[in-house]
């Protein structure tokens, strides 16, 4: 199971590093994916805190706040690494990590080249107890994962 | 990628009926033979042993020998499936990500004129 490969993306941003760098943080909420919310109602604000330590959460319209994760590595503007802690039942779960790791490399005026890699994907697998506790509940599992699947596949 | 896509739309179509999901989700408690599946659900063992050849043939689950009795679990490749989601996700992410960052780059350019 330790054998999963990691989720890896390239490409290049017509935008200086310290621009890239800043959308992809500061900016996060105007790029990210708005039916990717975990929250029981619609989500307002997706909001990356600066910093080693900072929060990552969407705040929905209902004003909770459902976390994804936190920032572990804080290195303006040429690499960033964030805790991902959504368990596959969609749920956040502290004691749960995968790391997603973002460099952004200058190869130009503006031009940047961003590499994002996924990793540590093995610990969605089915073999440790705790996961398998997490799948154990009515609303979320597999199905769930998978309709949002089907539903991303579909656009 | 298109055999992921065929395989989850087997599985979406296999979990869309809430009794498969309902079976489904009790074996991401443990393993489970039909019998220990059945109990507390509303309908009878045939039935439930037909929803069961539904899932295993979507690939969601998978059984096993277990002395006398043959033991139904979930099916590990569902792994792939989520590796599958967050790749597509990250696709979807970044063609936004760079939008955004672009976008801002006119902006700014347009302010300096």
């Amino acid at each position: 199971m330790s054998g999963v490969p990691p989720v890896r993306k390239e490409l290049v941003v017509a935008a200086t590093a310290e621009r890239a760098f800043q959308v992809f943080t500061d900016g996060i909420d105007r790029w990210w994916p708005r039916q990717h919310h975990i929250g029981s109602s619609p989500l307002r604000r997706e909001v990356l805190e600066p910093g080693v330590g900072g929060r990552w959460y969407g705040l929905s319209e209902d004003g909770t706040e459902c976390d994804v994760g936190k920032v572990l590595v804080w290195e303006p503007p040429h690499r960033l690494v964030l805790a991902w802690q959504i368990t596959s039942d969609w749920k956040f779960d502290p004691a749960f990590l995968t790391e997603v790791e973002v460099t952004f490399t200058a190869e130009g005026p503006k031009k940047t080249r961003l590499v994002l890699e996924h990793r540590d994907l093995h610990r969605y697998g089915l073999a440790e107890p705790a996961y398998r506790k997490s799948i154990d509940s009515p609303e979320g599992g597999w199905g769930w994962i998978l309709q949002r699947f089907t539903e991303e596949a579909a656009r | 990628m298109t055999n992921t896509q065929g395989a989850v739309a087997a599985a979406f179509v296999a979990l869309a009926d809430p009794t498969r999901r309902q079976i489904f989700e009790r074996l991401g408690q443990r393993t489970r033979s039909v019998g220990e599946v059945a109990a507390g659900l509303p309908v009878t063992r045939p039935a439930v042993s037909q929803h069961l050849r539904v899932l295993a043939d979507a690939g969601l689950v998978t059984h096993e020998r277990e002395g006398t009795r043959r033991v139904y679990r979930i099916d590990p490749r569902g792994l792939e499936m989520m590796r599958a989601y967050l790749d597509r996700f990250w696709d979807r992410a970044l063609a936004a990500f760079k939008a955004a960052a672009e976008a801002e780059g006119e902006a700014e350019a347009g302010e300096r004129r």
